[in-house]
């Protein structure tokens, strides 16, 4: 499609051109007429617009120099000469063999190009260097309304008060009250006070105007926007008269009487003097002609409007009603943890005796305890997003202390959460937020100098992924400084000088204990206490973190973490007569093990997995148990880190649904377990902390068994 | 049927986009060549939004605009100018003149049918 207009262009232009050669030439024989030097004017402005939207911006820039002079010869600021017109002419070929070029044929001469510029810049009178017109056109912000926008939604109060004259513009007012319509919710009131008496209405003035109450996401400069083409022709004020964040969170609004004092249609006193009778406000208020009904009924409006929409939040943000002490949630979840064993037990024992009776009822009972499971974790989930909404008040109070601006943006709040692990999680978070704004986002003027917003954006998104729930914390700050980052950690230690590492590998030394790039200690960040202590809380919670980060655009916190801590998914597994579980969601796959391969390997734990190489680790090696492995083996296929590693178990039994136990005191310094659970036989299976194992083997670490 | 818009522009390949652009959402065009064509045609026929260059041959958009705007048929109607120029003088005359609102060239279609459905509602 844009190809045709090319060539619709280029023909047109070489018609243009033409027409500017044969100008000029006449131009040459009557310097003075005006008629002319328009002619040659227009052609070259529309060489300029149109090669810019079809694509010929090279023609476009080039083509503005020349016009820059001719528009000041059409003012008489510049006289034409001989001069003038030779390089014009020359102006003229140069702009055939650019658009020649463009159509596939010899190159330009860009030299040439820049001498006619510079001659022609020699006409133009000192003071008036060729104004850099920025080719980026104000319409921009009305079809993208600013990219960034805020996710909450925001209540606002708007009076359009267009002028009376406004149609004669060819504005219809309505066709813009219907177009913020299109925002979101909206409740809209026209004003009828300023109508005159018949006899005075003039048909064609605008008297009327509108209260519009409008709940929107897109922000406050689509609003604007709405208005772009009347912003000289009305009087309009916007004011939020609700955040959706949930700062002042009571459902209730605003007294009606003081809805009419803030905008102005009541005075205070008027008010005070008649609440002292006591009847319906409203009422009253029309009665003694205070207040017209229209604006009265746009009070009423706007009452009713942000109730619903509080009541609304309310009903998501608070699901549960009855209020119940966090320990006996705590003892009912222990119960199912119980109930779960035992009904494993019973299915065992009535698989072995096999008769039909107890079968059913075993069935019965399993489908009863998984659905009684769920319900009860169920209930000890909450919404994110009361948590997200205590960082609110953090990253303003933050923002303000450091001279930033700064807005936090949430996504996903109502992402359920096993309550302890929301818990656990706000300190990391706190942490996280704080270096975010402390280390990413830049101060106002550096942003400004970068060309972005001088706001900041820091972006806390919560998102559920299988049975994990991925929380990211992402900032439009600086970024990571990747050679900050090395040459810190090699004169920590932590790496050699040398050695090649990726991106990936040297922003996890951040996370190393006692690393800190902050070139300034301030009172919030840059103690040296940083992400080594995040990173701990959230592997103790069996989480994973992550970071990625571009200098100048930002970086991403990702976070991933089980929905909860206390019933898993697993994979049961045997190593001699002792049983193991792996959290199933760290497990890729199983293969074999046989002793070929073992001696194929030549004592190298790697196995050949599809033509991949994978480091494995026989656990029977590492815990020491004594007797021999079987002739077939089995890898359990793990992604620990990212990276795949294999377990050697003797034999893989199936899935499991575990019960975290924790280990005893004396066990809590025992590297490469993270609890234990009771299997169906009553016999005790240990969990083990994958992630774990692998950092004491890559350490060489003696292991404690 | 669709409602009538008029492209008044000296340049055939933005008459040529403007149309394809507006035909394809379901408009109907009439184009003219510079001011003075597109007030004869004016003349003739009921169109319910003007798009017009400033810089014409004959009759310029501020012209034009003017001329339109003393027509019985047209002082309600939205006009848009098209302007190369985003500095408000520019802008500020055609306005005064009688312009609805504007569009700064280069612009994308998407931008151009932003413009006609704000304006014819």
């Amino acid at each position: 499609m844009k190809d045709k207009y090319k060539d619709a262009f280029r023909e047109e232009a070489y018609e243009l051109l033409t027409e500017l050669e044969s100008s000029l030439l006449e131009l040459e024989e009557t310097p003075d007429d005006l008629e002319v030097v328009g002619r040659v004017f227009r052609a070259m402005h529309t060489i300029k617009g149109s090669g810019a939207m079809f694509g010929f911006c090279d023609v476009a820039a080039f083509t503005h120099e020349v016009e820059t002079v001719f528009d000041l010869v059409r003012n008489g600021k510049i006289n034409i000469n001989t001069e003038l017109i030779s390089y014009t002419l020359a102006a003229r070929d140069q702009i055939k063999s650019m658009l020649d070029a463009a159509d596939g044929g010899a190159g330009v001469d860009i030299e040439t190009g820049e001498r006619i510029i510079t001659a022609l810049r020699g006409f133009l009178p000192s003071g008036h260097g060729g104004r850099p017109e920025a080719a980026s056109p104000a319409m921009q912000s009305l079809v993208a309304p600013a990219a960034i926008t805020s996710k909450e939604k925001v209540t606002y109060r708007v009076r359009f008060k267009p002028a009376r004259k406004i149609f004669f513009n060819g504005t219809n007012p309505v066709a813009l009250v219907n177009e913020l319509r299109g925002l979101g919710e909206c409740k809209v009131v026209a004003q009828r006070d300023n109508l005159p008496l018949l006899e005075e209405l003039e048909a064609e003035s605008c008297y009327i105007y509108w209260d519009i109450i409008l709940t929107t996401s897109t922000g406050i400069n689509a609003i604007k926007d709405v208005f772009i083409f009347v912003d000289d022709d009305c009087e309009l004020d916007i004011e939020i008269i609700d955040y959706g964040g949930g700062l002042d969170n009571e459902a209730d609004y605003k007294k009606l009487g003081e809805i009419l004092v803030e905008r102005g249609d009541l005075s205070p006193d008027a008010l005070k003097q008649v609440l002292s009778e006591q009847k319906q406000v409203g009422e009253i208020l029309v009665e003694k002609g205070l207040v017209q009904t229209d604006k009265l009924h746009s009070a009423l409006l706007e009452q009713q409007h942000v109730k619903e929409i509080r009541h609304e939040r309310e009903k998501q943000e608070s699901v549960a009603s009855i209020r119940v002490p966090a320990e006996k949630l705590d003892t009912l979840i222990n119960l199912v943890g119980e109930l779960v064993t035992v009904q494993a037990r019973l299915s065992q024992i009535a698989a072995i005796n096999m008769e039909s009776d107890l079968l059913t009822v075993a069935e019965e009972v399993e489908r009863l305890t998984s659905e009684l499971r769920d319900n009860a974790l169920g209930i000890r989930m909450l919404p994110i997003g009361t948590t997200f909404s205590k960082f609110r008040r953090l990253v303003h109070d933050l923002s303000r202390e450091l001279g930033k601006e700064v807005e936090m943006v949430t996504d996903g709040a109502e992402t359920e959460f096993d309550k302890n692990v929301i818990e656990k999680l706000n300190d990391p978070l706190v942490h996280l937020i704080r270096n975010c704004i402390d280390h990413g986002i830049e101060m106002p003027e550096e942003r400004k100098a970068a060309g972005k917003p001088t706001k900041g954006i820091v972006h806390l998104a919560a998102v559920h992924s299988g049975d994990s729930v991925v929380i990211s914390i992402t900032d439009d700050g600086a970024g990571l400084d990747r050679n900050a980052i090395r040459a810190k950690a090699v004169e920590k230690g932590l790496i050699s000088a040398g050695t090649e590492l990726s991106d990936r590998e040297i922003f996890a030394q951040i996370f190393a204990p006692g690393f800190s790039t902050a070139k300034q200690v301030t009172s919030v960040s840059g103690r040296g206490v940083g992400m080594d202590v995040v990173k701990r809380a959230i592997d103790a919670l069996r989480g994973t973190i992550d970071l990625s980060s571009h200098v100048g655009k930002g970086t991403t916190v990702t976070i991933k973490m089980p929905l909860t801590l206390a019933i898993i998914e697993s994979l049961l597994v045997k190593i001699g007569s002792d049983s193991f579980v792996m959290p199933l969601s760290q497990v890729d796959e199983c293969v074999e093990l046989t002793r070929e391969d073992v001696e194929k390997s030549h004592g190298r734990n790697l196995a050949d997995v599809r033509g991949r190489l994978v480091p494995y680790i026989p656990l029977r090696e590492r815990f020491k148990i004594g007797g021999t492995p079987p002739a077939i083996e089995q890898i359990i296929i793990t992604r620990v880190n990212n990276t795949k590693v294999g377990f050697v178990v003797d034999h893989v039994i199936g899935e499991h649904q575990t019960v975290i136990k924790s280990l005893g005191r004396a066990y809590r310094n025992v590297q490469g377990l993270s609890g234990a659970t009771i299997l169906g036989n009553g016999s005790v299976a240990l969990i083990l902390d994958l992630p774990q194992l692998v950092n004491a083997v890559e350490n060489g670490a003696k292991s404690d068994y | 049927m669709g409602k009538m818009i008029m492209t008044a522009d000296d340049s055939a390949s933005v008459r040529q986009m403007v149309s394809f652009t507006l035909r394809e959402s379901g408009y109907e065009v009439l184009e003219a060549i510079d001011g003075k064509d597109a007030l004869e045609k004016l003349g003739k026929q009921k169109i319910d939004m003007l798009i017009t260059d400033l810089n014409m041959p004959n009759l310029d958009g501020i012209g034009l605009i003017k001329g339109a705007r003393s027509l019985p048929a047209c002082r309600f109607i939205p006009i848009i100018m098209l302007t190369t120029e985003s500095q408000d003088a520019r802008k500020q005359e055609g306005k005064t003149a009688g312009a609805t609102g504007w569009i700064v060239k280069p612009f994308k279609p998407d931008q151009l049918l932003a413009v006609v459905k704000k304006v014819l509602g």
